[in-house]
């Protein structure tokens, strides 16, 4: 069973999260043409042996999602960041004016 | 290789059974091969073989990081079925279907293959025409299908829960009488055995942990056994497929993630076919010393780790319980877990690479047992003739790229949900 510490609620079984994938991939922005880009944003992972930075969301606590680094060989947790404070992905800006 | 046989056991007997052959040799590697195949695994056993024996390419060698029948091809729960849905997959695992049926005898080696049926139980009219959406694509395909109604499979199975308290009732079922169980180690000796047999090297204990070059070519690989040189490298190495393909410098589509199985104490005689539960992810069939085989859901969270948390165990009990309440007092025995490759579309990827020299097989989700004789078979005629298959060629790398994916499930593009 894995143990989260989550920011806002403290030590919490993972049942109460919900898994949302490889944090390491970033969106293109939503008006790129690029299908490469798209591609690679939908579908390719590096899937490590080792540590491997992932999203959970508290569904069932304060449902803020968490980047959590994880080693995907014995499941130690590293660290636990909300995602929001991370550094906004610049690929969420337009590439122009809307 | 001595051919096994009723005579051979009695010859046997006249020395006292101590006069047998290893099943295959303990190889140690060669400079180099033709082809090499990384994985000892089923799919990379059979593929050795088919190669030798279809196509006369006899100097090949298998590299196992581990020993033979120690990865998934001897961890997962032994059901072989072919009620695929889609155009691609239908055809791919009935002629998996045909080498099962006749495997045994193929390899000369008891691989214990029972083809006591498979149901799959529907809990709604809508689901139960699903069925018959799948069962009519498999009857126009050749492939044996039947849809079953509440008496009917009440008649099959009725320790399955037909009580007015049913979570969900059953209204029907899906049956492929061709279906069935066969002994998963066997395979795995068997192959071995019998690619042994055509001059293969099978070399246990060696793992792969780079690749050698010439330009943009792979020449060969380097091992834990020291450097082999190889005209063509396949990767069949299913659960880690991302972490040879990042060494080999391929991108690709797949997360690795732990699927569990279940083995209760010993019963007398219950379960006589394979039983999907077709509100829950459960499925069960009981082995010939009498323990109930069964599986699940994925864990859910990327893991290389060849063990499952707790929280799955507990929901597979509660789906096992809500279809067959007469299993509740049941021990548990032992579950594991197996590293799978998992794809977006939960359907295997066999194809050549934009790398000259590597060939790929990977990719097999949670179905990848059935599939090991057509895997091997059509992987080792990619291999020999540089050209995919014909069975294969809906399962191209590229059918991501160009959005032809074959999603059975219907799940999208989120491994951990296929």
């Amino acid at each position: 069973m894995l143990r989260i510490e989550c920011p806002c609620c403290g030590l919490r079984d993972h049942e109460e999260f919900r898994y949302g994938g490889d944090a390491s991939v970033t969106r293109p922005a939503h008006d790129d043409p690029d299908p490469q880009a798209w591609y690679a944003y939908v579908y390719l992972r590096a899937n490590p042996a080792g540590p491997h930075r992932e999203f959970w969301q508290h569904v069932i606590g304060c449902r803020q999602w968490l980047v959590v680094e994880r080693d995907t060989r014995n499941h130690a947790i590293a660290s636990v960041e909300l995602a929001r404070k991370l550094a906004p992905r610049k690929s969420l800006a337009r590439k122009s004016p809307a | 290789m001595s051919r096994y046989s009723a005579f051979s056991i009695f010859r046997n007997a006249l020395s006292g059974q101590k006069n047998w052959q290893r099943a295959w040799r303990a190889a140690e590697p060669k400079p180099s091969y033709d082809v090499i195949v990384i994985g000892g695994g089923g799919h990379g056993l059979a593929t050795a073989f088919y190669l030798a024996e279809n196509h006369g390419i006899r100097n090949v060698a298998v590299l196992e990081k581990g020993y033979i029948g120690g990865g998934n091809v001897g961890r997962n729960t032994t059901v072989i079925r072919s009620n695929y849905l889609l155009d691609g997959n239908t055809q791919f695992y009935e002629f998996s279907m045909k080498l099962w049926e006749n495997m045994s005898r193929a390899l000369n080696f008891n691989v214990m293959f029972s083809q006591r049926g498979q149901l799959v139980t529907a809990h709604s009219a809508d689901q139960l025409d699903g069925f018959s959406h799948r069962a009519n694509i498999m009857r126009l395909n050749g492939i044996d299908a039947d849809i079953l109604d509440r008496d009917e499979v009440r008649q099959l199975v009725p320790y399955l829960d037909f009580s007015d308290t049913a979570r969900f009732p059953i209204h029907g079922a899906i049956f492929q009488g061709r279906a069935g169980t066969a002994r998963h180690d066997a395979v795995a000796w068997g192959y071995a055995r019998a690619a042994d047999g055509h001059g293969v090297d099978i070399i246990q204990n060696c793992e792969v942990t780079g690749f050698l070059r010439d330009g943009d070519s792979i020449v060969g690989v380097e091992t834990t056994k020291g450097r082999i040189g190889a005209g063509k490298v396949g990767l069949a190495v299913a659960g880690h497929t991302s972490v040879l393909g990042a060494k080999a410098g391929l991108e690709l589509p797949i997360e690795s993630h732990v699927l569990q199985a279940f083995v209760t104490e010993p019963l007398k005689p219950l379960v006589d076919h394979v039983v999907a539960y077709g509100a829950d992810h459960f499925y069960v069939s009981q082995s010939d010393k009498g323990g109930l085989v069964f599986g699940g859901n994925l864990d859910g969270y990327n893991s290389y780790a060849q063990r499952g948390n707790l929280g799955v165990v507990r929901e597979v009990a509660e789906a096992a319980i809500a279809l067959m309440p007469c299993i509740s007092r049941v021990r548990l025995l032992r579950h594991w877990g197996g590293v799978m490759d998992m794809t977006p579309d939960a359907s295997p990827i066999i194809c050549l690479t934009p790398i000259e020299g590597l060939l790929l097989n990977g990719g097999w989700c949670y179905g990848g047992f059935k599939a090991t004789p057509a895997s091997g078979w059509c992987f080792a005629h990619t291999i020999a003739t540089g050209k995919p298959h014909p069975l294969i060629a809906a399962y191209g790398l590229d059918r991501f790229r160009t959005g032809r994916t074959l999603d059975e499930a219907g799940a999208g593009p989120s491994a951990w949900l296929q």
